[in-house]
C-alpha cells in the first residue's frame, strides 16, 4: 500500500534528554495507525515534529514520497496535516463555526462571511457523521462536541493526514464508541489516522497497525490483527505485566470519612459541588467516578482543608473537621495523595528526605524543641524509600526533582502510608506513570483497605476505579449521580452514570 | 558561580580603566591596598560592611520564603530612629542603654515589615509595591520626627549626636584599629549570621520557612500556615534591617539625617544576591563590597581612575550575580557542544578508518 508519511531516522534532543533517537516511522494511506508509548517515550515529541512544533535535529520527512520542510504548523496545514491536541484550543465565547474559520475567514464586501462558511460545516458535519451545531457556542456544548470541533476544524482545512493525540483521556466510555465510529467514517472518506495513546484497549479497537516507541526509540511495528494487550503491554514497557491484582474480597467495617451535603464554590465564584454527600467505610476503597472538572478537584481540596465549603458538614472519625486546618486533619488521620504532585505533592528544590518529613518534621522524634534530628531524619528516609522501592541516584540527600515521575510519586505515597492514616484520599494516584510503577501503587493501595484503613480514590481512569474500587460513587456536574458496588455494575453504566444519566434510567 | 561573577565584574573594571587609559594592575592595586593596607583601613572595610551584612541578611532572609524584600531601607530608619530616640531619652549605664537600644531597633524593624507581611497573607497585596511604600512611609515619619522631637543644636535637618554612653563605638574597639570607626556593631553582625545560618539549616521554623518559599502549594497541602509564615518571614527580615540601621546610626554614625534613604537597604539585595542567599556568603559579599567603597577613594588618590570605576565593578558583579544562571546553563551547553563534537570527529575517523580498511 501507499505511503503517506515517512520520518526517517529522526532524531531531536532536548537539554539532557533524546526525546527521539533514530525513529524511523511509516504510516500508510488510509489507515489508522496507533503510535504506542509511556508518557515521556517520545510520541508527542515525534508528532509534535510532523505539525511543525519542533524541527528535528536529524532526519528527514517524506509526503506523499516527496521531502518537506515543516517549518511551522501553517506549513503543516497546507500539506494537509491536521492535529487535534490533548487540550483543545477554542475561543469560548465564540460559535463553532467563528472557531471554524479563524484566521482563514472567509471575506465578502469586507466582512466575514459565516453564512456560506456555516453551510460548509453543516455539510461535512453531515457527510462524517459529527452531529455538530454550526451556530452553538462553545461554552454551551459537551466536552466531546469541542473534540468535533476540533475535527471539524482540521477537515474545513482539507486536512487529510488526521494527528490525535491522546483522544479518548477527556471523554465518557459513549463518547469513546461515538469517536471510533467517527474515525472509522473518516478512514472510509480517504483520510488517514494518526493515534497517538497509552491506551492498549483502544488501539486493539480501533487502529490497524501501531508503532510502540519506548525511551526514544522504536521498539517495532506491528499489525493490530497479530498481535494481543498483552503482547504491546509487553513491547511498551520491556517485560511482562501483570495485569490481575490479587484482590481479595472487602471486609468494611465502621464509617470513617462522612461527606454531609458539601457544596462549595469554584475559583470562579460558582457551585462547583452541589450538595453531596458521600461515606467511606474502613476496609473498602470507594472510587470517585467522573469526567476531569466535573466538581473532583473543590471536593478534594474541601475535604483536605484548603477550600472553604459553602454548605454542609465533613466528619473524620465522627468528628466535624469541617472548620479545621489542613494540619488537623492530618493529625486526626488524614493522609493525601495529590493530583499534582509537582504543585501540592514534593517540594522539588528539598531533598528525598527533606519531603518525607513534610509533614511530621515538628514533632518528636523528627525535632526536638524546634531543632530538627537530621540524624533521624535520614534515617527515616533510608527506611521509607526502601520499603516504597523509590529509586534515587544519590538516594535521600537527592533533590526530589531529580527523581523519576513513578519515584516521585513512590516517595509521596511512602510518606502518606508511614503516616500511618485512617482514610488516604488518592487523587489520580497513578497519573502519567510507567506500567511498572502503576501495578506497584495499586498493590499499596489494596494493602491499605487490606489492614482496615479506607480509600478514597478520585481518578479519571475508569479501568483504575473498576479494577480497584469496592464501591463507585460517580460524580457529574458538581452532584453525586449515585453509588453503586463495584461487582455489580460496568464500564457501560459508571460511563452513562459519568455523563449524568441516573441509575435505574440505564435499562 | 558567584566567584566567577566576582572575576567577570573585575574583567569589565579592567577593561573601563583601559578604555580610559590607565593601568588596571596598579587601578587594582590600590583599590585592594586602600581597603585593606593597615589595620584602621581593615577597620573602616569592617565598619562599611556591617550594616551590609544586615541588610544583606534581611534580603536573603526573606527570599527563602519567597519574598522579595525591598524595604530594607525603610527598616533600617525605624530600626535607626528606635535607637537614636532611645540613645537620646535615657541616660542609663552603657550595657543597659546598649542592650535596650538593639532590642529596640530588632523591635521597630519587626513591626515595621510585618505590616506588609501582613497586607500579602491577608490580601495578597504584592509585597515588593507595599515595601518601597513603606520606604517612603518610613523617610517621611523621619523628616516629621528628628526636627520635631531630636533637633541638633545647630541644623534643623539633623537630630542631636547619641551620646557616647548610647554609641556602639568603644575606645578600646577604635585605639585596637589605630582610630578606625569599627564598632560593635560587626561582632553582633557575626553573632546574627551564625544565629541565621542555625535557624535556615538546624530548625524546624527555617524548614517551614523554606519549604513555604519553594513551594507554598506543597506546604500548604501539608498543614504548614503559609500565612503565618510570610508574616513571620517579613518580620525576621525586618527585624535584621532594623538592626542594620541600629549600627549604621548609632554606630557607623552618631546621628540622623532627614531626607535620605540609607543605600545600604538597597545595596543589601546585591548582598544577598552575590551570596547567594545563604548568611555566610551574604557575610563575605558584605565584606567584599566594603573593601571596594572604602578602597575607591584611596585608588582614587593615588592614580587618574576615578572612583566611579569601583561602584561600575560592583554594578557589573550584581549583573553577572543576576545572570549566573544563565551563566551556568550556558556553560553546561558549552561543555557538551565540545563533547558531542568530539564524539562526532572520533566516528567519522572511526569510520573513515573502517572505509580504508575495505579498499
Amino acid at each position: 500500500m501507499e505511503l503517506i508519511v515517512e520520518m526517517n531516522n529522526i532524531r531531536k534532543s532536548f537539554p539532557g534528554v533524546v526525546a527521539c533517537d533514530d525513529i524511523t516511522f511509516k504510516v500508510r494511506k488510509g489507515e489508522i495507525h496507533a503510535l504506542l508509548g509511556e508518557n515521556g517515550a517520545g510520541k508527542s515529541t515525534l508528532m509534535n515534529i510532523l505539525f511543525g512544533l519542533y524541527q528535528q535535529d536529524q532526519g528527514d520527512i517524506l509526503l506523499r514520497g516527496k521531502k518537506v520542510n515543516i517549518a511551522n504548523p501553517n506549513v503543516a496545514n497546507n500539506l494537509g496535516i491536521g492535529m487535534v491536541h490533548q487540550h483543545f484550543k477554542l475561543v469560548h465565547n465564540f460559535t463553532v463555526t467563528e472557531n471554524i474559520i479563524l484566521g482563514i475567514e472567509p471575506i465578502r464586501a469586507l466582512m466575514v462571511d459565516t453564512r456560506s462558511a456555516s453551510a460548509r460545516i453543516e455539510d461535512l458535519s453531515e457527510r462524517y457523521g459529527l452531529n455538530v451545531d454550526p451556530e452553538a457556542k462553545i461554552e454551551d456544548v459537551s466536552v466531546g462536541m469541542q473534540q468535533r470541533v476540533e475535527i471539524l476544524k482540521m477537515l474545513y482545512r482539507d486536512a487529510e493526514i488526521l494527528i490525535f493525540d491522546e483522544p479518548t483521556a477527556v471523554l465518557t466510555p459513549q463518547e469513546v464508541q461515538d469517536l471510533i465510529k467517527i474515525m472509522h467514517n473518516l478512514i472510509e472518506e480517504g483520510k488517514t489516522i494518526i493515534l497517538i495513546t497509552h491506551k492498549l484497549r483502544e488501539i486493539m479497537a480501533v487502529a490497524d497497525r501501531c508503532t510502540v516507541i519506548r525511551w526514544g526509540k522504536v521498539v517495532g511495528t506491528v499489525n493490530v490483527s497479530d498481535t494481543s494487550e498483552e503482547k504491546l503491554a509487553e513491547m511498551m514497557v520491556g517485560r511482562k505485566v501483570l495485569f490481575d491484582l490479587n484482590k481479595i474480597e472487602a471486609h468494611p467495617a465502621e464509617e470513617i470519612l462522612k461527606i454531609e451535603n458539601l457544596s462549595v464554590r469554584n475559583s470562579n465564584g460558582m457551585l462547583g459541588l452541589k450538595n453531596f454527600s458521600l461515606g467511606v467505610r474502613c476496609g473498602e476503597i470507594v472510587g470517585l467516578a467522573g469526567v476531569d472538572g466535573n466538581g473532583q478537584t473543590e471536593l478534594v481540596e474541601t475535604i483536605i482543608g484548603l477550600r472553604k465549603p459553602e454548605n454542609g458538614r465533613i466528619f473524620l472519625k465522627g468528628q466535624d473537621i469541617s472548620s479545621l486546618s489542613t494540619r488537623k486533619r492530618i493529625e486526626t488521620g488524614m493522609a493525601h495523595i495529590p493530583e499534582d504532585r509537582h504543585k501540592h505533592g514534593l517540594i522539588l528544590d528539598y531533598t528525598v528526605q527533606e519531603n518525607l518529613i513534610l509533614k511530621n518534621y515538628y514533632f518528636e522524634p523528627f525535632s526536638r524543641n524546634g531543632l530538627i534530628d537530621w540524624d533521624y531524619v535520614y534515617a527515616h528516609a533510608e527506611k521509607v524509600i526502601n520499603d516504597f522501592d523509590v529509586r534515587s541516584g544519590q538516594g535521600v540527600e537527592a533533590s526530589a526533582r531529580s527523581l523519576s515521575g513513578g519515584n516521585q510519586q513512590k516517595a509521596i505515597v511512602g510518606r502518606e502510608i508511614d503516616g500511618n492514616p485512617n482514610l488516604l484520599v488518592a487523587v489520580q494516584p497513578t497519573r502519567g506513570l510507567d506500567v511498572g510503577a502503576i501495578e506497584y501503587i495499586h498493590q499499596r493501595l489494596l494493602e491499605q483497605r487490606d489492614q482496615g484503613k479506607a480509600v478514597f480514590m478520585i481518578s479519571l481512569e475508569l479501568d483504575e476505579i473498576l479494577d480497584l474500587s469496592d464501591r463507585i460513587a460517580v460524580i457529574y456536574n458538581g452532584e453525586l449521580v449515585g453509588v453503586v458496588n463495584a461487582s455489580e455494575t460496568n464500564e457501560n453504566e459508571i460511563g452513562l452514570m459519568m455523563a449524568g444519566g441516573k441509575r435505574g434510567a440505564v435499562a | 558561580m558567584s566567584v566567577f561573577a566576582v572575576i567577570l565584574g573585575l574583567i569589565a573594571g579592567a577593561i573601563l580603566m583601559i578604555a580610559t587609559g590607565n593601568n588596571p594592575l596598579d587601578g587594582f592595586y590600590f583599590l585592594f591596598r586602600g581597603g585593606l593596607m593597615n589595620i584602621e583601613r581593615v577597620g573602616n572595610t569592617l565598619a562599611t560592611a556591617t550594616p551590609l551584612i544586615f541588610a544583606g541578611l534581611s534580603v536573603a532572609f526573606a527570599f527563602k520564603t519567597g519574598l522579595f524584600n525591598i524595604g530594607g531601607a525603610g527598616q533600617m530608619l525605624i530600626g535607626g530612629l528606635c535607637a537614636t530616640a532611645i540613645g537620646l531619652t535615657f541616660d542609663w549605664p552603657k550595657p543597659i542603654l546598649l542592650a535596650v537600644i538593639i532590642i529596640a531597633a530588632l523591635i521597630g524593624g519587626a513591626l515595621w515589615a510585618s505590616l506588609p507581611g501582613l497586607l500579602k497573607a491577608k490580601f495578597n497585596v504584592h509585597e515588593v509595591v507595599s515595601t518601597i511604600m513603606m520606604n517612603w512611609i518610613a523617610y517621611w515619619i523621619i523628616f516629621y520626627i528628628v526636627p520635631q522631637y531630636f533637633k541638633g543644636p545647630f541644623l534643623e535637618t539633623e537630630s542631636q549626636r547619641i551620646p557616647a554612653a548610647a554609641s556602639l563605638k568603644v575606645p578600646w574597639l577604635t585605639s585596637l584599629f589605630s582610630g578606625s570607626f569599627i564598632n560593635l556593631g560587626f561582632f553582633l553582625a557575626i553573632i546574627v549570621v551564625v544565629i541565621s545560618a542555625f535557624i535556615l539549616e538546624r530548625t524546624t521554623l527555617g524548614y517551614e520557612l523554606k519549604a513555604v518559599g519553594y513551594n507554598r502549594d506543597a506546604a500548604g497541602a501539608a498543614g504548614i500556615n503559609v500565612n503565618r509564615n510570610v508574616i513571620l518571614s517579613m518580620a525576621i527580615a525586618g527585624a535584621l534591617a532594623g538592626l542594620g540601621g541600629a549600627t549604621f546610626y548609632v554606630g557607623f554614625a552618631s546621628n540622623m539625617q532627614i531626607g535620605v534613604l540609607p543605600a545600604q537597604g538597597f545595596d543589601g539585595i546585591a548582598v544577598a544576591l552575590l551570596g547567594a542567599n545563604s548568611p555566610w556568603g551574604v557575610f563575605a559579599a558584605a565584606i567584599f563590597f566594603g573593601i571596594l567603597h572604602t578602597g575607591k577613594g584611596f585608588m582614587n588618590a593615588m592614580t587618574a581612575i576615578p572612583p566611579e570605576i569601583a561602584d561600575t565593578i560592583i554594578a557589573t558583579i550584581i549583573y553577572f550575580a543576576a545572570t549566573s544562571v544563565l551563566i551556568e546553563r550556558n556553560w553546561d551547553k558549552l561543555l557538551k557542544f565540545n563533547r558531542d563534537n568530539l564524539l562526532r570527529r572520533k566516528k567519522k575517523e572511526s569510520l573513515e578508518v573502517e572505509a580504508g580498511g575495505d579498499q
